[in-house]
C-alpha cells in the first residue's frame, strides 16, 4: 500500500484534499526539502511537486531517479504557469536520443 | 590508436582474439538493447507528451476556478469544506521488467466511481467555483496519475538509455579496434620473426654448401 503526496503552497494543493491525496503545505524551499525527504523516505509511490519548488529542489529529486518509487513530478502551480514539466520531459529525450527529436515544433 | 601493452606471442594471440570475439558479441547485444529501449522510449514519450498536455490545462484550469473561490469564500470555508474527503485513492505499486530496467506500474483505485459524489460539503456554503475546480481536478485524476507511471518509467529508460549507450561507444570505438591493431601488430611481429629465421637458415645453408664445395676443391687439388 502506498500513498500519493502533493508537495506545495497552500493555494495550489489543498484543492487535492477533496480527492483524498495527501498534501503537504509548506512555505519556504527549506522546509519543501525537509518534507519531500521526509515523504520519500515513508511509503508515498507517487509525489507531485509544484512547479516553483521542484525547480528549487532539482538536486534532492534527482536523488530519487533511480529508484522505483517516489515518482516525483511536477504540476502546475495556482500562479504563473513556468513549463517545468515540459522543459523536464525535453531533458529526458535529449539525454536517451542525444537531441530532442519530439518537442522540437 | 592505442595498442595493448602485451607481447607478442602466439598465446597472447590466442588470448586477445578470443577477448575481441567476446567483446563483438557484447557490442551487438547491447546494439540490440538499446534499439529496444529507445523504441520504448519513445513510445512512452509520445503518450506522455499528450498527455502532460491535457494534465496540465486540467490543472491550470482548476486552479483558475479555486482562485476564484478563494476570492469569495473565506479560507477557513474551504479548508472545512475539504477537511473530510469523500474520494479516496490507493495506490498499488508493482514492477515491471523492460529490458532489465525496473519501472514502476501503478494501479490505483477510487473509493468512490460515481462522477457526482467526489463532493465532501454540502452545497449551502460553498460557491460554485469550488465546485467546478474539484471536478476538474477529479477529471484529470486518472490521467495524472497514469502521467506518473509515464514520467517515471521514461526517467528511468533515459538514463539506462544513456548508459548502454555509452557502452556501445566504448566497445564499438575503443575496445575493438583496440583488439584490432594489436592483433595486427602481434600477427606482423610474428610473421617478421618467421621471416628473419627462413632467411637466417637460408644463409646458414649456402654457407655450408660453400663450405663443402671448398672442401671438394681442395682434395681434388
Amino acid at each position: 500500500m502506498h500513498k500519493i503526496g502533493v508537495l506545495g503552497d497552500y493555494d495550489s494543493i489543498c484543492a487535492f484534499a477533496a480527492l483524498g491525496l495527501d498534501t503537504v503545505s509548506v512555505e519556504s524551499v527549506k522546509e519543501a526539502e525537509e518534507s519531500l525527504k521526509n515523504m520519500a523516505s515513508g511509503s508515498y509511490g507517487i509525489i507531485y511537486v509544484t512547479e516553483r519548488y521542484f525547480k528549487e529542489l532539482g538536486s534532492v529529486i534527482e536523488n530519487y531517479r533511480e529508484s522505483v518509487t517516489p515518482a516525483i513530478l511536477p504540476i502546475p502551480q495556482a500562479s504563473g504557469f513556468l513549463g517545468v514539466g515540459k522543459e523536464r520531459m525535453k531533458k529526458f529525450v535529449e539525454q536517451a536520443v542525444g537531441s530532442d527529436i519530439i518537442y522540437n515544433d | 590508436m592505442a595498442e595493448l601493452n602485451v607481447n607478442p606471442t602466439r598465446m597472447e594471440l590466442a588470448r586477445i582474439k578470443k577477448s575481441l570475439a567476446v567483446a563483438t558479441k557484447g557490442h551487438r547485444l547491447l546494439k540490440d538493447k538499446r534499439d529496444e529501449l529507445m523504441r520504448q522510449f519513445l513510445d512512452i514519450m509520445r503518450e506522455a507528451k499528450d498527455l502532460r498536455e491535457k494534465v496540465e490545462k486540467g490543472l491550470i484550469e482548476a486552479n483558475k476556478s479555486l482562485a476564484i473561490a478563494g476570492s469569495v469564500l473565506q479560507r477557513e470555508v474551504i479548508n472545512s469544506a475539504l477537511l473530510l474527503p469523500k474520494q479516496e485513492v490507493t495506490l498499488e505499486v508493482s514492477k515491471k521488467n523492460i529490458m532489465s530496467v525496473d519501472v514502476p506500474v501503478f494501479s490505483t483505485k477510487m473509493r468512490t466511481s460515481a462522477e457526482s459524489d467526489i463532493f465532501s460539503y454540502g452545497y449551502a456554503f460553498t460557491g460554485g467555483d469550488l465546485d467546478l475546480a474539484i471536478s476538474s481536478l477529479s477529471n484529470v485524476l486518472p490521467e495524472l496519475l497514469r502521467l506518473a507511471e509515464l514520467e517515471k518509467s521514461a526517467e528511468m529508460l533515459a538514463g539506462e538509455i544513456e548508459r548502454t549507450r555509452r557502452r556501445v561507444n566504448a566497445l564499438e570505438y575503443v575496445m575493438i579496434p583496440d583488439y584490432r591493431d594489436t592483433i595486427k601488430r602481434i600477427t606482423m611481429k610474428l610473421d617478421e620473426a618467421e621471416r628473419s629465421n627462413t632467411v637466417r637458415l637460408m644463409k646458414v645453408k649456402d654457407m655450408m654448401i660453400a663450405e663443402n664445395i671448398e672442401k671438394k676443391r681442395r682434395e681434388n687439388a
